[in-house]
C-alpha cells in the first residue's frame, strides 16, 4: 500500500515537475517565438522635406523633427537619407541663424549640432527621391546617399510639402505623382528591398498620395484627407514664419514620449492628431499590411532597437520556428505543393496575399453603337437637306 | 447666313443703326457714367487681401524702441540746417557713419525752364545724401530704400530723424536679407530724379548730376516719408506717382494690414474709412475718395517722392503723417514699428512685388476696384464714338440722293477733292498743337520784354493766348480749299476725326485711366453731335465749355470741393494758371506726359472738330 502511494505521489511530482519544465520549455520558446515576432533585422529611414523658400520654413522643421525623434530613438546617420530642399537654418532671413525652431518662444532647436543632411538643396528631386528607393544610383554616389537596404528592412518613409490631390510638389518646379510613388514600391518590393515600410505625409489632401499603392507590408498615414488641407500650427513672432505644421507637431509631441523599450503600437499612432487638434482628419490605410497593427510596435518603424535576450536555457529553434514557417507557407502557397517549381514572377502571387477591391471601370457603350447612332444622324442630315450638300463637305 | 452679305438684310441693319444711334448714345453715355460713379457702392467693391506669397501675414514683433531719440536727432538736424540755409551735409553724413551706414554724396543742379511760383526757385543747386546698410550674410543683389525729403522751412525733419533711427536699429539686426538704402535728397523731386537717374545710368531730362559712388543692387521697393510734427492723429497714404502710374496694390495692403495690427489711424486721400456704406453720407464719403484719386491719377503728378520710382519699376508709395484735432495720439515709436515692420515683410519678398494689381482705383483704403471692374465705363462711352463712326460710314457708302447719272463723276471728282480736304485741316490742327507745345517756353523773353509779366505768367499766358488763337483758325483754312464745304468733306474729316479720337483716348485709358476718363466725358458728346448742320452760336459755346482748357478748369474746382476748400472764382483762375505752369514744369523736370498729350493731340482733334462745326 505505501509503496503504491510512494510510487503515485512520486509519479505526481514527477508530472508535476514535467509539466512545469514543459511549461518553462514552452514560456522560452513563447519567448522565443515573441523575439522573431518582427521579421526585421535593420531599420532605414528616409525623411523628405520638398519645399523651398523662407516661408516654407514649416517643412524643413517638420522634416527634421522626425529626423530628431528617428535619430533619438536608435536610428544612425548612416541608416538615415534625408532630403532637405532649402537651407533655412542659414537663409539669410533667419534671426537666429543656425537654428530650425520647432516651438514658438524657441523651445526647440530641432536642427541640433549633429545634423547630417544627405540630399541638399537643388539636389532634392523626383528623380533623385525614387532612384535613393529604387536603388538605381550612378556607382559614383557616395555611401550616405544611398538606401542600402535589404529584404529584412522595416523602412519609415516620411514625405512633407505642398501637395494636392494625387501629387506632391517638389520644389515648386515639378511633381511626383501618387501613380510614380506606388510604382516605385512595387519595384522595392520586386527588388526585396524592404520587410514592411511606413510611409506617412503630411502635405495637403495627403490622403490621396497613398490610394494607389498595391505593393504589400505597407502602411501608410496621411495628414489630410482628400479636399482638406492640412494646417500650420503656430508662428513665431520673431522669426516672422510658421513654425511646424499641425499633424507632425502633435506626431513629435507623441514621439517625445516614445523611448527605446516603449510598447507603444500603431493604433496609438493612429490616433495622434484628431480632427479637433488638427482641423484636417488624418487618415491612415493598413490593407496591405500582413500584421495587425495593434502589434506593430512604433520602435519597428521609428527606432531601431537591437533585439539581445540573455537566456541560460537552450531553445530548439527548429521546434519553435517550424510552425510559423509552416503557417506562412500555407498562405503563401496556397494548394499547391511546396515542392512545384513556380517561375520568378509568381513566387511571391501578390494576388492571393492581397485581397484589393476590383476598380470600377467607366461603362463605355458598346462601340457598334456609337456607330450606328452616328450612321442615323447623317442618314437623317442628308434626306432633309439633299444630298447635293454633300459636295460641301468634300 | 448672309447677315452681312445679304443686301437687303444689310439696309436693314443699317436702317436700325441710323434709327437708334442717337438713342443708343445717350443711353451708353448715361450708362457709362452711372458705371463709373457706381464703381464706389461698396458690394461692387472688393476687399483688400494680400497677394504675395512671400510676405505672408504681419506676424513679425516689431521692436523699434528708440521714438524719443530719433526725435531728438531730428530737432539736432533742423538746428543744423538752420544754421547751414540748407541741407546740412557734413552733419549728415558723419551721422550715418557713426550709425554704420556706408555714405556717399551726390550733387545735382538744374535750371528749370521758367521760375517755379509755387516752390520759389528757378536754378537749382542742390545735394543728396545716402546712407546704404550692407546685409550681413546676403550677396548685395537687392536693396529697398527709405527717403525722407528734406524740404525748405521748419518742414520735415521727424522724418529725417525717425530714418536715422531706424538706420540705427535696422544695423543691429542680423535678418536683412537685401541692402538697405536711406536717403535724404533736397529739392524734393528734383533730387529725386537726379538720383534715380543716376542709379539707373539714364539720362531722361537733361539734368546736371555727379554720378553715384556707391550702389546697392536692384531695388525692390521704396518708401517716402513725410513727418512734421512729433505726434501724429494718423498716417495717410500717397499712391499716385508720375504719369498715373500705381504701385503694386499688394504695398497698400501692407500698409493697410500693418495700420490694423499696430492699431494706427490709416486714411487714404486724406479720408477716413467709413463702415455705413448703405447710407447716401456713406457713398458719397466712398465717391469723394474715389474722384479725389481719379483727379490726382489724371494730373500726371507725382504727388510724393515715391512717385518717380515707379517708372523704373520699383514699386514704392509715400507715408504721410497728419495730426489733426483727434484725442487718440500716435508717437514716434509706434510710426517707427509700423516701418520696421513693413521693412521686414519686404525683406521676405523673393521677387519684386507682381502677384496683386497694378491698375486699380480705390474708393476707401480696404476696398479696391480692378481694372476690369472699372474699363467697361470707358468701353461705353468709347463705343458711342465706333457707333458714330459706323453711322458716317453708311451715310458715306449709301448714293447721293437725286443725281443718278452724274454719280460716278461726282464721286471721283470729290473722292479726290476730299483727301486734300481732310488732310489740310489735320495739319494745320497738328501744327497749332505743335505750337501750344513748344511756343509758350521759347517766346517767354519776348513776352516779358513787351509786357509787364513775369516769365510764369508769361508762359501761362502764351499757352492760353495760342489755345484762344485756335478757335479762329476755321475761317482761315478755307481759304486755302478748292472745293471746300461739301457734304462728302465734312463726313469723311468727321468719320477720320472720330476713329482718332476714339484710338487716342483708348490708348490713354489704357495707361492712365482716369485721364481718358475725365477727356472722354466731355470730348465724347461733342464729337458724337457736332456737325455743320447745328445751330451754330449755341454749340460754339458748347463746344468751348467742354474743350480740354475748360476740362482742366472744372477740375481745378471740383478738386478744391472734394478737399473740403472750395475756392472763389478768382482764386479758382490763380489755381488754374498756376496748375498749366506746374504741367508744363512737370514735362520738362520729369518727363510727364500729360501737357504733352493734351497739347499735341487732344487739342487739335478737338481743333478738327471745331472746323467741322465751321465747316460751311
Amino acid at each position: 500500500m505505501m509503496g503504491s502511494l510512494n510510487i503515485l505521489g512520486i509519479l505526481t511530482v514527477s508530472f508535476v515537475l514535467f509539466h512545469f519544465s514543459v511549461t518553462q520549455t514552452n514560456d522560452v520558446e513563447g519567448r522565443a517565438r515573441q523575439f522573431f515576432r518582427s521579421g526585421h533585422t535593420n531599420n532605414w529611414a528616409v525623411l523628405v522635406c520638398t519645399s523651398r523658400f523662407w516661408f516654407n520654413y514649416r517643412h524643413v522643421a517638420n522634416s527634421l523633427s522626425v529626423y530628431r525623434s528617428v535619430k533619438r530613438l536608435g536610428i544612425p546617420d548612416s541608416h538615415i537619407v534625408l532630403m532637405l530642399a532649402d537651407d533655412m537654418a542659414c537663409n539669410h532671413r533667419n534671426p537666429k541663424p543656425a537654428t530650425v525652431f520647432s516651438h514658438k518662444n524657441m523651445e526647440l532647436n530641432v536642427y541640433g549640432d549633429d545634423v547630417e543632411v544627405d540630399y541638399r538643396g537643388y539636389e532634392v528631386t523626383v528623380e533623385n527621391f525614387l532612384r535613393v528607393l529604387t536603388g538605381r544610383l550612378p556607382p559614383s554616389t557616395p555611401r550616405s546617399k544611398r538606401l542600402l537596404s535589404d529584404d529584412h528592412s522595416n523602412i519609415l518613409i516620411y514625405l512633407t510639402g505642398h501637395g494636392g490631390n494625387g501629387f506632391l510638389k517638389f520644389q515648386d518646379s515639378e511633381e511626383i505623382s501618387n501613380v510614380e510613388l506606388a510604382d516605385a514600391f512595387e519595384q522595392m518590393w520586386q527588388k526585396r528591398r524592404y520587410h514592411e515600410l511606413l510611409f506617412i505625409i503630411d502635405t495637403c489632401q495627403g490622403a490621396s498620395m497613398y490610394e494607389r499603392f498595391y505593393s504589400p507590408n505597407i502602411m501608410a498615414l496621411a495628414s489630410s484627407q482628400v479636399g482638406e488641407d492640412s494646417l500650420s500650427h503656430q508662428p513665431d513672432l520673431a522669426i516672422g514664419v510658421h513654425l511646424m505644421d499641425r499633424y507632425t507637431f502633435y506626431l513629435l509631441e507623441f514621439l517625445e514620449d516614445i523611448h527605446p523599450a516603449s510598447q507603444a503600437n500603431m493604433n496609438d499612432l493612429f490616433k495622434v492628431c484628431p480632427k479637433s487638434q488638427c482641423v484636417s482628419t488624418p487618415g491612415h490605410r493598413t490593407d496591405l499590411f500582413q500584421r495587425d497593427p495593434g502589434s506593430v510596435l512604433i520602435t519597428d518603424f521609428f527606432g531601431s532597437v537591437r533585439k539581445v535576450e540573455i537566456t541560460m536555457e537552450t531553445i530548439d529553434l527548429t521546434a519553435a520556428a517550424e510552425p510559423l514557417l509552416e503557417e506562412k507557407e500555407t498562405r503563401v502557397f496556397a494548394e499547391d505543393s511546396p515542392t512545384q517549381m513556380l517561375s520568378y514572377v509568381d513566387q511571391l502571387p501578390v494576388a492571393e496575399i492581397i485581397h484589393q477591391k476590383p476598380k470600377q471601370k467607366n461603362w463605355h457603350p458598346p462601340d457598334g453603337f456609337i456607330l450606328g447612332l452616328w450612321t442615323l444622324i447623317i442618314l437623317i442630315f442628308f434626306k432633309t437637306y439633299g444630298v447635293k450638300h454633300l459636295k460641301h463637305i468634300f | 447666313m448672309g447677315l452681312l452679305s445679304d443686301p437687303n438684310r444689310r439696309r436693314a441693319l443699317t436702317n436700325l443703326l441710323t434709327r437708334l444711334n442717337t438713342p443708343i448714345c445717350v443711353v451708353c453715355y448715361l450708362a457709362g457714367l452711372a458705371w463709373f460713379m457706381g464703381l464706389a457702392f461698396e458690394p461692387f467693391t472688393l476687399r483688400t487681401y494680400m497677394s504675395e506669397n512671400a510676405m505672408g501675414s504681419t506676424m513679425v514683433e516689431e521692436r523699434f524702441p528708440s521714438g524719443e531719440r530719433a526725435l531728438a536727432t531730428g530737432r539736432e538736424f533742423a538746428a543744423h540746417k538752420r544754421k547751414v540755409g540748407g541741407m546740412p551735409v557734413d552733419w549728415l553724413v558723419k551721422t550715418m557713419q557713426a550709425r554704420g551706414l556706408e555714405v556717399y554724396t551726390q550733387r545735382f543742379s538744374r535750371t528749370l525752364p521758367f521760375p517755379d511760383e509755387n516752390k520759389e526757385r528757378y536754378m537749382v543747386h542742390g545735394t543728396n545724401v545716402y546712407g546704404i546698410l550692407r546685409a550681413p550674410r546676403a550677396p548685395r543683389t537687392e536693396a529697398l530704400v527709405l527717403t525722407a525729403p528734406c524740404t525748405e522751412g521748419n518742414n520735415n525733419h521727424q522724418a529725417v530723424g525717425l530714418l536715422l533711427g531706424l538706420a540705427h536699429y535696422f544695423r543691429n539686426q542680423v535678418y536683412w536679407a537685401k541692402d538697405i538704402i536711406f536717403l535724404v535728397n533736397e529739392h524734393d523731386l528734383i533730387g529725386m530724379q537726379a538720383w534715380l537717374e543716376a542709379y539707373h545710368h539714364t539720362n531722361i531730362t537733361g539734368m546736371d548730376w555727379t554720378p553715384l559712388q556707391g550702389r546697392g543692387g536692384s531695388i525692390q521697393a521704396a518708401l517716402s516719408l513725410e513727418l512734421s510734427t512729433d505726434v501724429i492723429t494718423s498716417l495717410d497714404l500717397v499712391l499716385e506717382g508720375l504719369n498715373g502710374q500705381l504701385p503694386n496694390l499688394d504695398l497698400a495692403n501692407l500698409f493697410y494690414a500693418f495700420c490694423q495690427k499696430i492699431d494706427i489711424l490709416c486714411t487714404i486721400q486724406g479720408k477716413l474709412q467709413r463702415s455705413d456704406w448703405d447710407t447716401p453720407s456713406g457713398y458719397s464719403h466712398a465717391a469723394q475718395t474715389m474722384l479725389l484719386m481719379v483727379m490726382k491719377q489724371a494730373s500726371g503728378r507725382a504727388w510724393g517722392d515715391h512717385g518717380l520710382f515707379l517708372r523704373y519699376h520699383i514699386e514704392a508709395a509715400t507715408i504721410k503723417g497728419v495730426n489733426s484735432f483727434r484725442q487718440y495720439k500716435t508717437d514716434a515709436t509706434t510710426i517707427g514699428r509700423l516701418l520696421e515692420g513693413m521693412f521686414r515683410k519686404l525683406n521676405n519678398l523673393l521677387e519684386r512685388l507682381h502677384q496683386s494689381y497694378f491698375f486699380y482705383l480705390m474708393p476707401s483704403l480696404s476696398h479696391f476696384v480692378s481694372i476690369g471692374y472699372y474699363m467697361p465705363a470707358f468701353g461705353l462711352l468709347a463705343v458711342i464714338l465706333l457707333l458714330r463712326a459706323l453711322d458716317l460710314w453708311v451715310q458715306l457708302g449709301a448714293p447721293p440722293p437725286g443725281t443718278e447719272d452724274g454719280v460716278g463723276a461726282v464721286e471721283q471728282s470729290s473722292s479726290g477733292l476730299s483727301v486734300l480736304s481732310i488732310l489740310t485741316p489735320v495739319v494745320i490742327s497738328h501744327m497749332t498743337g505743335a505750337a501750344l507745345f513748344t511756343l509758350p517756353i521759347l517766346s517767354q523773353e519776348m513776352a516779358v520784354e513787351h509786357f509787364p509779366v513775369s516769365e510764369t505768367e508769361a508762359v501761362v499766358l502764351t499757352a492760353i493766348a495760342i489755345y484762344t488763337a485756335g478757335l479762329a483758325l476755321p475761317h482761315n483754312t478755307h481759304k486755302f480749299l478748292a472745293g471746300e464745304g461739301t457734304e462728302q468733306g465734312w463726313r469723311v474729316l468727321k468719320l477720320v476725326a472720330l476713329l482718332y479720337l476714339a484710338v487716342l483716348l483708348g490708348c490713354t485709358a489704357l495707361i492712365n485711366f482716369s485721364l481718358g476718363f475725365i477727356l472722354a466725358l466731355t470730348l465724347v458728346p461733342v464729337a458724337a453731335f457736332i456737325t455743320p448742320h447745328v445751330p451754330k452760336a449755341f454749340s460754339a459755346v458748347v463746344m468751348v465749355l467742354l474743350s480740354p482748357a475748360f476740362t482742366l478748369l472744372y477740375c481745378v474746382f471740383i478738386y478744391q470741393e472734394l478737399q473740403e476748400s472750395p475756392v472763389s472764382i478768382a482764386d479758382g483762375w490763380v489755381l488754374f494758371l498756376s496748375v498749366i505752369s506746374q504741367g508744363i514744369l512737370d514735362h520738362s523736370l520729369y518727363g510727364s506726359l500729360v501737357y504733352p498729350l493734351i497739347a499735341l493731340f487732344v487739342f487739335p482733334c478737338w481743333l478738327l472738330f471745331w472746323n467741322i462745326l465751321f465747316w460751311k
